[in-house]
This record gives C-alpha cells, sequence and structure tokens, in this order.
C-alpha cells in the first residue's frame, strides 16, 4: 500500500457540500498576497505555477505569464520561497503546478520533499503521464483522448481528486465551456469514485455553473493569471464571481 | 522496440497526446518490418526522390584523405529531409490522418513536408520562426509554391525550439485529424525511432558503396548533427562495425550534446542546453537547421557509451568549408553539411566518409549577408 498523505486534497470540500474552486497563479513575488486575496474571496484550493522555458500545455496567456515570471528571477529556488510564503498567509491545500524539466532538473525527489517542506500538499505535472514515475504522488491529468484504461489507471493513482481537462487543447481562456467535457465526466464517473474537477478554458462564472453541473469542482488558470495581474483586488472580485457562481448552484 | 535510449527518450507530453502516440506506436510495429510497406518506400524513393544517391570523391577539396560524400543533397528537394517525410506520410495515410503540420527550422524538413502533402493530396501546416522565415526566405516561398501554409512563429527566440513547441500545441488541439510530421530523430516515443528508421537508407546505401569503391570500411565517418536524423541515419548501420569512428559536429553555439545537461524538451529527455534550473536556453548557429538546443536521444546514449562522439565547429569554420567545397568540387553546400565538412578536413586518417546533408542554395542569401555584415572574407583555398 502506498503511503497515505495527511491530508487528501478531497478533505478540502467545504463544509456546505459546495462545489471546490481551485485557481491558478504564476509564481511571482505577490503570489503570496494574490493567494490570500483568492482565498477570503472562496478559493478552495491554489495551484502554484512554477514557469518553464518551454510550456508545451499552455496557451499564450499562461505562456507569457512564465515568460514574464521568468524574466523576474523566478527560478526553483525563488519559486520555492514564495511557496513558503503562501502558506504562511493560508491553509488550503497548496498544489505545485510545472513541467517534467523543472522536477529533472532539482532532482525529483529532492523538489517534492523541499516543495513539502515549503507548504505543498500535492503536485501537478503537466507532461508526465500517469504511468511515469508514479512514485511522485500527484494530481493525475486526464483528457477527452484519454481512453478508459488510461482514466482507470489515472484514477487509480491520483493525488485525492482527478483533473479533467475540458478540451482536447492547450490552457486559455475560450468562449464557451467544451462540450468534450460532458462525455468525459460521465466516462470517468463511471471508472471511479474520486472526486472530479474540471479545467482548461474555464473563465466565466457562467462556464464554472455549467462545468459545476457535470463535476465536483473547477480549475481556472488563465482568466485568473490575467485577473491577478490587475492586482489582489481584481482577483477577489473575479474568485468572488465564480465562488457566486458556484454557491448558488449548491442552493438550487 | 525501445521507448528510451539508456537514461534519455521517453514520453513527456500532456496525457491529451498518449493515445496517439499509442496508436502511433502500434501502427508503426505493424509497418517496420512490414513487406508492403518496405516496397512502398523503395519505389517512391526509387521513382520520385531520386534514390540511391552516389558516393562522391572529393579529391581537390580534401587532397590529404580519401573522402567521400555521401550525396544526400542530390535528393529531389535538396535534402536528406525527404527520406523521412515520404515514409512518415505513408503511415499518416495508414492511420487515415488528413492533416498533416510540422516545425521546420532551416526550411529543408518544410519543404519535404509540402513536398510530400502535395504528392499525397494532404492539407499542410508548417511552423516556422520568423527569423527563420528571414534567413531562409527561398524556401518560404517553395513551401507557398506547394501549397503548403507556413504559419510564422513570433515569440521567444523565434527560432526552430519555439516552431516545435507552437507544431506541438497545434497537434494537441488537433489531435483527432491531425498527424505530427516531425522533422529529426527527436520527440516522443516512438518518434526518435521512426526517423531514425526512414533515414537509415543513407548509411545502409552509403556502406555498400564504399565497400563496392575501396573493398574496405571507412576509418571514419562524419555528419552534422542539429536534432540528429541525418547523422543517426548515417551511423546506424556502421555501429556494429567497432574499428570505424563515429563522429557528430554540432554548431559550437549548439552544442547540445558537447557541452549540455540531461534535461527534458519536446516530450524526451536528452542532452540539452539548459541552465541548472532546467530551462532551456538559447541556441546560436549561422545555420537554422542546428540552431537548436536539444537532440535526439539516441545521441545521447551513443556519446554516453562512447560509440560516437561529439565535436564542435564554428560558424566561420563552416563558412569556410562551404567555400572550399564551392570553388574545389562545384558543390555547393547547405550551410548544416558544411560543419560536417570542416570537421571532416581535420581527421588525421585516409578514408573519410561524409553525409553532405543537403545543397546550400537556400543559404546563399544568408552567407552573403553574415560575410558583409561581418567583413570576413573566409579564406578557404590557400590551405591548399
Ligand atoms: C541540410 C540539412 N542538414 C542537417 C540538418 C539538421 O537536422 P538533422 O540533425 O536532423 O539531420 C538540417 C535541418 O534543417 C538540414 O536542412
Amino acid at each position: 500500500m502506498s503511503t497515505q498523505p495527511e491530508k487528501l486534497e478531497s478533505d478540502s470540500q467545504n463544509e456546505s457540500g459546495s462545489k471546490v474552486l481551485v485557481v491558478y497563479l504564476m509564481a511571482m513575488p505577490d503570489t503570496p498576497e494574490l493567494a490570500q486575496a483568492a482565498v477570503e474571496a472562496g478559493a478552495d484550493i491554489i495551484e502554484i505555477g512554477f514557469p518553464f522555458s518551454d510550456p508545451l500545455a499552455d496557451g499564450p496567456v499562461i505562456r507569457r505569464a512564465g515568460e514574464r515570471a521568468l524574466a523576474a528571477g523566478m527560478r526553483t529556488a525563488r519559486c520555492l520561497e514564495v511557496l513558503a510564503e503562501t502558506r504562511a498567509r493560508v491553509s488550503v491545500p497548496l498544489i505545485l503546478m510545472t513541467y517534467a524539466s523543472i522536477f529533472d532538473a532539482h532532482g525529483w525527489e529532492r523538489l517534492e520533499r523541499e516543495a513539502r517542506a515549503a507548504g505543498a500538499t500535492s503536485f501537478i505535472v503537466v507532461d508526465l503521464p500517469a504511468d511515469v514515475r508514479p512514485e511522485l504522488r500527484r494530481v493525475q491529468l486526464v483528457a477527452p483522448t484519454s481512453t478508459d484504461a488510461r482514466l482507470k489507471l489515472a484514477a487509480t493513482s491520483t493525488d485525492g481528486w482527478l483533473y479533467l481537462v475540458t478540451v482536447t487543447g492547450t490552457t486559455g481562456v475560450r468562449p464557451e465551456l467544451a462540450p468534450s467535457l460532458a462525455p468525459l465526466a460521465e466516462r470517468a464517473r463511471a471508472v471511479t469514485d474520486v472526486p472530479l474537477y474540471a479545467g482548461f478554458g474555464i473563465s466565466t462564472p457562467e462556464h464554472a455553473r455549467a462545468a459545476a453541473e457535470l463535476v465536483d469542482g473547477i480549475a481556472v488558470g488563465s482568466r485568473a493569471v490575467e485577473a491577478a495581474q490587475e492586482g489582489p483586488a481584481e482577483l477577489a472580485r473575479f474568485v468572488g464571481s465564480l465562488r457566486g457562481a458556484l454557491d448558488a448552484l449548491a442552493v438550487a | 522496440m525501445s521507448l528510451t535510449y539508456g537514461v534519455y527518450g521517453g514520453r513527456y507530453v500532456p496525457e491529451t497526446l498518449i493515445p496517439a502516440l499509442d496508436e502511433l506506436e502500434a501502427t508503426w510495429a505493424e509497418l517496420r518490418d512490414d513487406e508492403s510497406f518496405r516496397a512502398e518506400l523503395h519505389h517512391l524513393g526509387t521513382t520520385y526522390a531520386g534514390r540511391p544517391t552516389p558516393l562522391t570523391r572529393v579529391e581537390r577539396f580534401a587532397p590529404e584523405q580519401r573522402m567521400y560524400l555521401k550525396r544526400e543533397d542530390l535528393m529531389h528537394t535538396g535534402a536528406h529531409k525527404l527520406n523521412n517525410a515520404l515514409g512518415q506520410a505513408v503511415i499518416a495515410r495508414r492511420l487515415g490522418k488528413t492533416r498533416i503540420i510540422a516545425e521546420t527550422g532551416a526550411g529543408q524538413h518544410g519543404v519535404a513536408t509540402a513536398t510530400v502533402c502535395a504528392r499525397f493530396g494532404l492539407e499542410c501546416i508548417v511552423y516556422m520562426g520568423s527569423e527563420d522565415m528571414r534567413r531562409q526566405a527561398p524556401n518560404v516561398e517553395r513551401m507557398n509554391l506547394l501549397g503548403a501554409e507556413v504559419r510564422p512563429v513570433e515569440f521567444g527566440t523565434r527560432t526552430l525550439k519555439e516552431a516545435t513547441s507552437e507544431a506541438i500545441r497545434d497537434w494537441i488541439a488537433n489531435v483527432d485529424t491531425t498527424y505530427y510530421l516531425i522533422g529529426s530523430c527527436v520527440g516522443p516515443a516512438p518518434y526518435p525511432e521512426i526517423v531514425r528508421e526512414l533515414q537509415r537508407v543513407i548509411g545502409r546505401e552509403a556502406r555498400e558503396q564504399i565497400l563496392q569503391l575501396e573493398g574496405r570500411l571507412p576509418e571514419t565517418v562524419v555528419a552534422c548533427v542539429g536534432g540528429g536524423s541525418n547523422a543517426i541515419g548515417m551511423f546506424y548501420d556502421f555501429i556494429p562495425d567497432e574499428d570505424v569512428r563515429l563522429i557528430g559536429v554540432e554548431a559550437a553555439g549548439a552544442a547540445s550534446l558537447g557541452t549540455g545537461r540531461p534535461g527534458v524538451l519536446h516530450g524526451a529527455r536528452s542532452s540539452l542546453l539548459a541552465d541548472e534550473d532546467g530551462q532551456i536556453m538559447d541556441a546560436h548557429s549561422i545555420s537554422a537547421g542546428l540552431d537548436y538546443p536539444g537532440v535526439g536521444p539516441e545521441h545521447a546514449q551513443l556519446r554516453d557509451t562512447g560509440r560516437a562522439e561529439y565535436l564542435p565547429c564554428t560558424d566561420d569554420e563552416a563558412l569556410a568549408a562551404f567555400h572550399r567545397l564551392c570553388e574545389t568540387e562545384g558543390i555547393v553546400p547547405a550551410l548544416e553539411s558544411s560543419h560536417a565538412l570542416a570537421r571532416a578536413l581535420d581527421c588525421d586518417v585516409e578514408l573519410v566518409l561524409v553525409c553532405l546533408s543537403g545543397r546550400g542554395d537556400k543559404d546563399l542569401a544568408e552567407v552573403l549577408d553574415y560575410e558583409s555584415d561581418s567583413g570576413t572574407e573566409p579564406d578557404s583555398s590557400t590551405s591548399t
């Protein structure tokens, strides 16, 4: 048996039974303050992106945010400091989200250890398929193209919840919620009981609401990164609007 | 089939692509030993692409040695890239894909891909860094003429690294309909193996030809290394010939094997130009086809085991070899291949075989530009 982490990511399901809201922020010097604003406005989980020079799974918004972060000196050691500073301000789960190259260079076990010491509760490695390095316990991603066998594989090894990529595509703001989410959620539900949170392309309260009708939580990336660039007040306003949409659903 | 090469290779891609790679792997496993597939490739090679390509002895270029060039520059479209593009187009058709995407640096792979797409009636989109579009303008025109759409990549280095990332992003978004026709022995498994097998024809022919002409194997085999496809194709059938030295030549400013470290880029673990945090660094080379911070994983393994050596060559050394081959043999080599020529000249052995991976028509403007900017007139003829 693998050792269970003290706290499963799904423990963050808020008491009201409302849907879980995950907010992505690119690691920057002001991330601790932004994360606090997001949590106070209703975020249940924060993902902190460690930038990578060649982010294959990201569209223009997060790619540019990564370029800015690297220009601002956000290398691994500095990102870990930001993670620790964020942990000092918020008590929700913090997920380090990055690419394999960052782990490979720092050392897989070393980065896991140092990130946990800094307050990370789990990991997402965007370009590390579920069957590679299972010893790094992490939140697994599945996509509309995933076969049922791969859905099962990811669900068995995932850390608390399964990340459903709503679209066949990269991260980025999209006008509509992808129609591919519904069939993916249905297929995932058929093979696992772990909570399902959907992300990629979710950028408005309407999307949040529509997605939350299908799954247990949502993750917001590109639009949150844009809002964060406007400062904590704008981020709080945006996160609050998503929280409102999710809570309205719980009441309805 | 091997998905890894020692500690290199593998599949570092978003989950979205894994089912497509599994499908490609299964199809490739069927095709690689399939008689009808081989026959189709052989037919295309001999009736369309100009295979076999000759070996040319270059006595005036290399008076101290017995040097032979494997003339991939005489392939249709002017470089070895067509060997790979033709083979992968056949695979794409077997997979039922109708939309083809590719990345290109020097534009030779883009031209080869546009060519096979025209020939087979497939939609073709080529990603190319805007800096490379500038320095390899004739190839952009050729791709347009062949009916391909060239999409400029305007961010980052504006060269092959970013073009490859954008092609992979396109593939992630359109994987249901689209085949990614990768241009070198890089990328997630099974691409490095597919590209090697399709380029092996270079070394297979050359080995037979030199045995016929000289009655013995060469002491040294030399090829330039960008992603590494012409080199792996040239080297592979010589690997069991332990007395044959294999030398890959990298651009000095893009020496992923010579000065790189292990890292992950574009779907595979290999030796890369990267910093200690795993951030990929910029490569620099006058030759767009070598201007890439990564290299195929199998070369990283060949370096580690010592079976192949990898040497650097500067822009100026490559230019001098470029001029020298033009003037002494009437052959205009690609700037990429000129790197191999430069290092082959210093090999202190008698019988040398060099892969002349492509012709240099595409490079004329860039060479003239560089020389008028730097005020250099490379001195190529005095040493003979
Ligand atoms: C003529 C020629 N040679 C060599 C290369 C380098 O590629 P590879 O190392 O994959 O052979 C290129 C790439 O564009 C090329 O055009």
